[in-house]
């Protein structure tokens, strides 16, 4: 499989060997291979959702005649961070139009916009959670509120852990400025964003939607 | 995305999605957010219709980022990463729907 792709990047690499020359080829096919990694990694993530909503859906009715989600959740709220997240999906998508602009300023503006919204995204998550805490549904209460605690919990850990990660990735790119490395670190991060808002999309629409209906 | 690889340093030109194509994505998943939402909150369908409804806006939100934002058309032949995906979600199914088929003959403990 390594071997393969390497030599389909150099294929690839084919293509500027005109200008860049070799040097620069090898380089692409390091940073192409790493966009790959990312790709894989992102899959690994796939299956660690895909056994929460899996054991979330199996638990789905298991209150033990505790609080139910129908009772607790507020909408409101989730339909706001629904909408943040979307539209940090959507600036991160920006950052990448700016960074291939090769406007570096642009660049760390829109990130810095994406990790504006990603904070409140987690701001809004954490405060529904002590909401739902002083009302009775801690991650003990019940398997319901286990599985639901777990599920979410560990997209805004991901999310969380995004944001720092894209904070650092500002610090590099205002010391480095835009380079085939951060290219690639910014590329990546942005795959990860819209990654994350896919997950949230059917935590929105498998936990909250069909909880309160 | 493999195409800002793929052109290095001829940079200026615009490559991995336009202005456009992000908007695009941005109005479509707005609205794939907003159809599920209303049709839930005004109990438009019954509770089966509803929950079809609601997980096909998913996935087409999910096809939206993953052509508009992840760029997972312009990827080069051979499409590793989208195999990799498609092995994924493969897993992600058999998970899933393994998981609910088994424990929906499990229910004497509910």
């Amino acid at each position: 499989m390594a071997h393969a792709v390497s030599t389909s990047a150099g294929a690839h690499g084919g293509h500027d060997a005109g200008q860049g020359g070799g040097h620069h080829g090898d380089h692409h096919d390091q940073e192409s291979l790493k966009m790959f990694g990312f790709w894989l990694f992102l899959i690994t993530d796939v299956i660690l959702f895909g056994t929460l909503f899996a054991t979330f859906v199996v638990l789905r009715f298991n209150t033990a005649a505790g609080p139910t989600p129908a009772e607790l959740i507020e909408l409101q709220g989730i339909i706001i961070s629904t909408f943040i997240l979307l539209t940090s999906s959507f600036t991160s998508g920006i950052a990448v139009l700016e960074m291939n602009k090769g406007n570096k300023r642009g660049l760390i503006l829109w990130l810095a916009i994406t990790a504006l919204l990603g904070a409140s995204f987690v701001y809004l998550e954490v405060t529904e959670f002590m909401h739902l805490v002083h009302e009775g549904a801690a991650i003990g209460t019940s398997a319901y509120w286990s599985a639901f605690f777990t599920l979410v919990g560990t997209h805004g850990l991901h999310v969380s852990l995004g944001l720092v990660w894209m904070i650092a990735l500002m610090l590099q790119l205002s010391r480095r400025g835009i380079t085939p490395v951060t290219k690639r670190k910014v590329n990546i991060i942005s795959l990860y964003w819209h990654f994350l808002d896919v997950v949230w999309i059917f935590v929105f629409t498998i936990v909250y939607l069909m909880g309160v209906m | 995305m493999e195409k800002h690889n793929t052109h290095g340093h001829d940079a200026h030109e615009s490559h991995g999605g336009s202005m456009k194509s992000y908007v695009i994505g941005f109005l479509f998943s707005i609205v794939l957010t907003i159809i599920p939402l209303v049709v839930v909150l005004n109990d438009l369908l019954n509770k089966t219709a509803t929950t079809v409804l609601i997980l096909v806006m998913a996935v087409l939100q999910f096809a939206v980022q993953l052509i508009f934002f992840m760029h997972i058309k312009d990827e080069k032949k051979p499409r590793f990463n989208l195999m990799a995906l498609i092995f994924g979600l493969v897993i992600l199914l058999t998970i899933v729907a393994g998981s609910i088929w088994i424990m929906t003959y499990n229910t004497v403990a509910s």
